[in-house]
């Protein structure tokens, strides 16, 4: 008898440890959820929140606007441009950028598309990355450009004189791709947002209710509504993921198709997605350990065991960046051009060898130190750290692609060490741009999928087989 | 409209105009530079930015030791310029086609009023041999009343080049046709080939086999910087001769 006792002891305690562990198998009623997210978004913003939004407001319209006009009014002489570094810190900004608004796509179509149950409450916080970073990623190529009034020469748009741009360049790629993907990453963080805004405007009251109208486009959750937009959201998970891939492999080109040494390298493309995904989960952990930290019942909907699954991404990526950095020096080295080897060594051995070993300890030692433990994993300080660490890093692997490498050429008597200068307030900027409409999302719209969330969890059960309690998933869509 | 198929990758020497520099005779006076910079109105950037690598010249002399010290030994100079590629580097990478080819002339053109300033093309030429307007910069009086009429004189934000001082090659084209005739070979030259006291660079017609310059660039000895990279350079230097 004790001995029955015992194991219905054990059996209950641990589907309580199941239901506490997975957000998934603790539901709450959809009434519940709302009144949660409603909450969490229309908190009164306390005096922290404004002295932070406050600071970074006067950031943004000093050290990116203002440095701006100075940019465009005294010329790309304010930056530590020259030559040969004709490229300097816009541009590895702006591949930084993009390479963080990759994780959004990654974790919102890719991991829809693969039905991965943990990213259901954070698809969102995601995707807004994903539109934000690109924002940045804008700015920052078009602060690089020399006559940055004229940008419109790049756009395919009929003239008089007959002149469109020059699709053999890579540039021009690349200004198609950004496009097509802010475009797509728009559209497709609007879509899954349709119901929760509908819910928000049932909700709310004044401007917000007039605003939650527009967004919702009378959305009431008819079956119809409710087709339409499965299948819509559908599409566009399927086709915004070579959308994403094509984006970065383009970047990539505008230095791989160059005629310069250590560019010309054909795993150039898969490089930089994977550097684009390890800055990008790095960057998505940092963002849901803040929110989980600040934002009302957010410990609700995001859990340990999502940090633990973002982890374990972030320690695969981080593996397969190992392999494509090591592919690409090695490839590079064998191949034996003179000038390539002057410039491996300049990486390691130059003056800015420390950020060498510095990219490679952040992006490789500390993940792999750290993430390989379940208990550490399911930290959210530890492993929103660690996604910093590989943010900084990854911008060094940039600056050493952009800046470093182009110091060394097959011209010896033009090299010279690269100095920013206006590049770094700016750069602060768009830092600062990125948190502050973060911060302004965090209060206009529900970062929380609430449809998404509860349809998981309609989704799962704890099921008994005899004395065994286990997990199961429905197919749902 | 050019299908892909009548695009030749061609190996052969396909230039027009080209130049032939003796580096054994160069004494790297420097002469060159400052007139390509009278005739093509350069603008003087200044001590510092010259000094971060910001100076803006059209050709320039390079210097090198060989061995260490003390056991240094200077090589003879080298006037780099733009070596007009005629399968440029520069060219295809330019978003807005501000950087093209010229049929007529086979040379790599810059229209400055086109350029938008992403500085591709300069980070894309092997030579380095681009110079690109960092800022306005000032030229007080009364340097302005030494322009040169036929030239362009460029703005903050665009890219600049060597054009082979094509503006002289059109004055003695159009002198040419106007008296009926063939432009002769050194009937005129650039500014750096006319400015060298010791005659080390020479300026003609590469596509006429009985020109000075296409005479002297087949000799033996000359060599093409970076050739190997499929550029097909149309300046010959020659060194250790």
């Amino acid at each position: 008898m004790s001995d029955n006792k015992h194991h219905a002891d054990a059996a209950q305690s641990h589907e309580e440890h199941l239901r506490e562990k997975h957000l998934m198998l603790d539901p709450l009623p959809r009434g519940r959820m709302n009144e949660m997210v409603m909450e969490s978004m229309m908190e009164k913003p306390t005096w922290k929140f404004w002295l932070v939004f406050g600071f970074l407001a006067f950031v943004v319209v000093y050290f990116l606007f203002y440095q701006w006009g100075v940019l465009i009014v005294k010329g790309q002489g304010e930056a530590g441009v020259m030559r040969p570094d004709y490229w300097g810190i816009f541009l590895v900004n702006t591949v930084f950028w993009i390479g963080i608004s990759h994780a959004g796509t990654f974790i919102s179509a890719i991991l829809r598309v693969f039905k991965a149950e943990f990213r259901r409450p954070f698809t969102r916080a995601a995707e807004l990355m994903t539109t934000f970073g690109l924002v940045q990623a804008g700015f920052s190529i078009f602060m690089h450009m020399g006559r940055v009034w004229v940008f419109y020469w790049l756009l395919p748009y009929p003239n008089q004189r007959m002149l469109w741009p020059n699709l053999h360049s890579p540039l021009t790629w690349d200004l198609l791709a950004i496009t097509t993907y802010l475009l797509s990453s728009t559209m497709y963080l609007f879509l899954p947002l349709i119901p929760d805004v509908a819910m928000a405007r049932d909700r709310s009251t004044g401007w917000r209710k007039n605003i939650y109208k527009v967004l919702a486009l009378g959305f009431r959750g008819t079956e119809g509504e409710w087709t339409h937009l499965r299948a819509a959201m559908n599409i566009f998970a399927f086709a915004i993921s070579p959308v994403m891939f094509s984006v970065h492999t383009i970047v990539s080109w505008d230095f791989a198709a160059a005629t310069r040494p250590g560019w010309s390298s054909t795993i150039f493309g898969p490089y930089f997605i994977v550097g684009a995904l390890h800055s990008g989960m790095g960057a998505a952990v940092v963002v849901l350990a803040v929110i989980r930290g600040t934002m009302k019942h957010m410990d609700y909907f995001v859990r340990g065991e999502h940090f633990d699954a973002i982890g374990k991404l972030m320690l695969i990526i981080s593996m397969a960046w190992a392999y494509f950095f090591f592919n690409d020096y090695m490839v590079q080295w064998y191949g034996g051009d003179k000038w390539t080897q002057q410039l491996l060594h300049f990486h390691e051995a130059g003056p800015l060898g420390w950020m060498w070993f510095a990219m490679l300890f952040t992006n490789i030692v500390l993940p792999w130190a750290i993430l390989w433990n379940p208990k550490w994993r399911a930290n959210p300080w530890l492993v929103g750290f660690v996604g910093i660490a590989i943010n900084v890093g990854m911008w060094f692997e940039r600056y050493i692609i952009i800046p470093i490498s182009v110091t060394i050429n097959r011209m010896p008597f033009t090299w010279r060490m690269y100095t920013p200068g206006i590049e770094v307030p700016m750069g602060i900027g768009t830092v600062a741009l990125f948190i502050l409409l973060y911060m302004a999302a965090s209060k206009l719209i529900p970062l929380i999928p609430v449809w998404e969330v509860q349809e998981g969890q309609m989704a799962h059960e704890l099921k008994k087989f005899g004395r065994e309690t286990v997990v199961s998933v429905s197919e749902l869509e | 409209m050019i299908r892909p198929e009548e695009i030749k990758m061609s190996t052969e020497e396909t230039g027009k105009w080209g130049m032939v520099i003796d580096q054994d005779i160069c004494t790297g006076c420097q002469a060159c530079v400052a007139a390509c910079a009278m005739e093509n109105n350069i603008t003087f950037v200044g001590e510092e930015d010259a000094g971060y690598g910001r100076s803006m010249h059209w050709i320039r002399i390079e210097r090198f030791w060989e061995g260490e010290y003390p056991e240094v030994k200077m090589t003879p100079q080298q006037p780099m310029l733009c070596q007009q590629c005629g399968h440029a580097t520069c060219e295809p990478v330019c978003p807005a086609f501000a950087t093209v080819h010229s049929q007529a002339e086979q040379l790599n053109l810059q229209v400055y009023n086109r350029c938008v300033g992403t500085r591709y093309c300069a980070n894309n030429c092997p030579y380095q041999v681009r110079a690109f307007n960092w800022r306005d910069y000032q030229r007080p009086e009364p340097l302005p009343n030494q322009f040169n009429p036929d030239v362009t004189v460029r703005r903050m934000g665009v890219m600049e080049k060597c054009t082979f001082c094509i503006q002289r090659i059109h004055k003695a084209q159009d002198k040419a046709k106007s008296e009926g005739r063939e432009v002769m070979d050194g009937e005129f030259t650039t500014a750096c080939a006319q400015a060298c006291p010791a005659n080390a660079i020479v300026f003609g017609r590469v596509d006429n086999p009985e020109s000075l310059v296409s005479q002297l660039s087949h000799k033996g000895h000359g060599v093409k910087h970076l050739e190997e990279l499929g550029t097909l350079p149309n300046v010959t230097y020659f060194k250790g001769g």
